[in-house]
């Protein structure tokens, strides 16, 4: 038993729709509990009021936004190198799911940055990062949809995300250089003791969670439509063909 | 290799290919920046670096798509393929023969459209200096997005949305360096950068565009 198994379309599409009512629901009820916790159960921050409670949609979805291209870059190199196409596919699915997470993150950056920084928009390198990841997001999605051809698409595709990922990350340190920022530092890393106090962590976690759950399920759900049109159109060619 | 390169100067500056479209987009883009932000000399002057470096950069964009497309109409690539050399070393020559007809010249003019939008006397040389350290970059990358889109028909949207892009970090450091330059600042720490993401480029492109153009051909 290993993962790889999971790479026959059959079992991908036996074990994913298994999952996928639970992790659904799973996801639901950790991104309303989080929400909802994180709205009604938190104090108002000293300086920045109730406005700072946009954070728990803000931060989820801009790490969302960066790990999901993480996951294209992963399933790309799996398609390199492994040929399976379940994986190709799961990259293909992911775009969208990343480039919507980059908007959210973009807006509710917006609203939290209007009345704290006084600025709908700022040239800092966070916010200049996060448009550009944006822009790799919907180059990468045109290139999906302009070939024909599936296999040629996936292999193009992949090799645009191998490259991008390069230039993505020259492109932060680019603009760390260009200009310094406005942007508040990392709120949640690893490396530090405590990131914020636990009142506002817990549900910071929670939400966090939801939405890596709201990932998997909407992936899975996108990656199990594509299979699906996949036999479609191989069925529909047979049917022509006879 | 050598055949190669002769034959894509020859074919993109005889009739018909092209050469000098780049640099006649070029004046055009610069003459056409005063109408839009008004003739005043102060405004121009503190624009100029990065309106340069813009303005070059859009021209070496509208002339990517000829690298590769015709030779793909044609059937010259395929014929490219199984010829004995290695296609990362088409690729490689494929960009130098653009940077040779597209970045040399964009350089080689910007200095004289520098004095139409008031550019600071420092400015000068960096301007320059950053233009020839950079656009190879710029010739790098654009054949890997157009190895990427020449199977597509009409690609050349395409191509624009996935190289610009691939643009940024090249853009951000090269006018940084004319910027800097144009003000009297320090331009050294830019201006290695920039060299340093020039010579990956080269190193690590040429790989890419051949990668893309075998998948291309298939």
């Amino acid at each position: 038993m290993s993962l790889w198994e999971y790479a026959n379309p059959r079992r991908f599409m036996a074990a994913s729709g298994a999952v996928l009512p639970w992790i659904s629901g799973l996801a639901a009820v950790l991104v309303a509990l989080g929400l909802a916790w994180g709205f009604f159960g938190t104090p108002d921050d000293y300086r920045q009021g109730s406005t700072v409670k946009i954070f728990y949609l803000h931060v989820p979805a801009a790490m969302i936004a960066i790990n999901a291209w993480l996951m294209m870059l992963v399933a790309s190199l799996i398609w390199l190198i492994r040929r399976h196409h379940v994986s190709a596919l799961a990259a293909k699915a992911a775009a969208p799911v990343g480039l919507t997470m980059t908007l959210v993150t973009l807006v509710t950056g917006a609203i939290w940055g209007q009345p704290m920084w006084g600025t709908w928009w700022e040239w800092d390198p966070r916010l200049t990062s996060f448009l550009i990841l944006g822009l790799f997001y919907l180059g990468y999605l045109a290139l999906w949809e302009a070939i024909d051809d599936p296999d040629a698409a996936a292999d193009l595709t992949s090799v645009l995300c191998l490259v991008g990922s390069v230039f993505a990350i020259l492109s932060r340190y680019a603009l760390v250089f260009w200009n310094q920022g406005l942007h508040q530092g990392a709120s949640l890393s690893l490396d530090k003791e405590q990131n914020v106090a636990d009142v506002f962590w817990w549900p910071a976690m929670v939400t966090l969670a939801g939405f890596v759950c709201l990932f998997v399920a909407l992936v899975l759900l996108r990656t199990r439509t594509e299979i699906r049109a996949r036999r479609l159109k191989a069925v529909v060619a047979r049917a022509r063909m006879s | 290799m050598r055949a190669l390169l002769v034959r894509d100067l020859s074919l993109s500056v005889r009739a018909g290919g092209g050469f000098g479209l780049a640099l006649a987009f070029f004046l055009i883009v610069i003459a056409l920046v005063p109408f839009a932000v008004g003739p005043a000399t102060t405004t121009l002057s503190l624009i100029a670096p990065g309106i340069l470096w813009l303005g070059a950069l859009l021209a070496c964009l509208l002339s990517l798509d000829r690298i590769l497309a015709l030779d793909w109409e044609d059937g010259s690539l395929d014929l490219l393929a199984t010829a004995p050399i290695p296609m990362e070393g088409v690729a490689a020559i494929k960009a130098l023969a653009h940077w040779v007809t597209t970045g040399l010249p964009l350089t080689l003019a910007a200095p004289g459209l520098g004095v139409l939008l008031n550019l600071a006397p420092e400015g000068f040389l960096w301007l320059t200096l950053s233009l020839a350290v950079g656009t190879p970059a710029l010739s790098a990358i654009g054949t890997f997005g157009a190895a990427l889109t020449v199977g597509v028909r009409r690609g050349g949207l395409l191509l624009s949305l996935i190289v610009l892009p691939l643009y940024v970090p090249v853009l951000i450091l090269g006018s940084e360096v004319a910027r800097r330059g144009a003000a009297g600042m320090e331009t050294e720490t830019a201006l290695a950068l920039l060299g340093a993401l020039t010579l990956g480029s080269l190193a690590a492109m040429p790989f890419a565009a051949a990668a893309a153009i075998r998948i291309n051909l298939r």
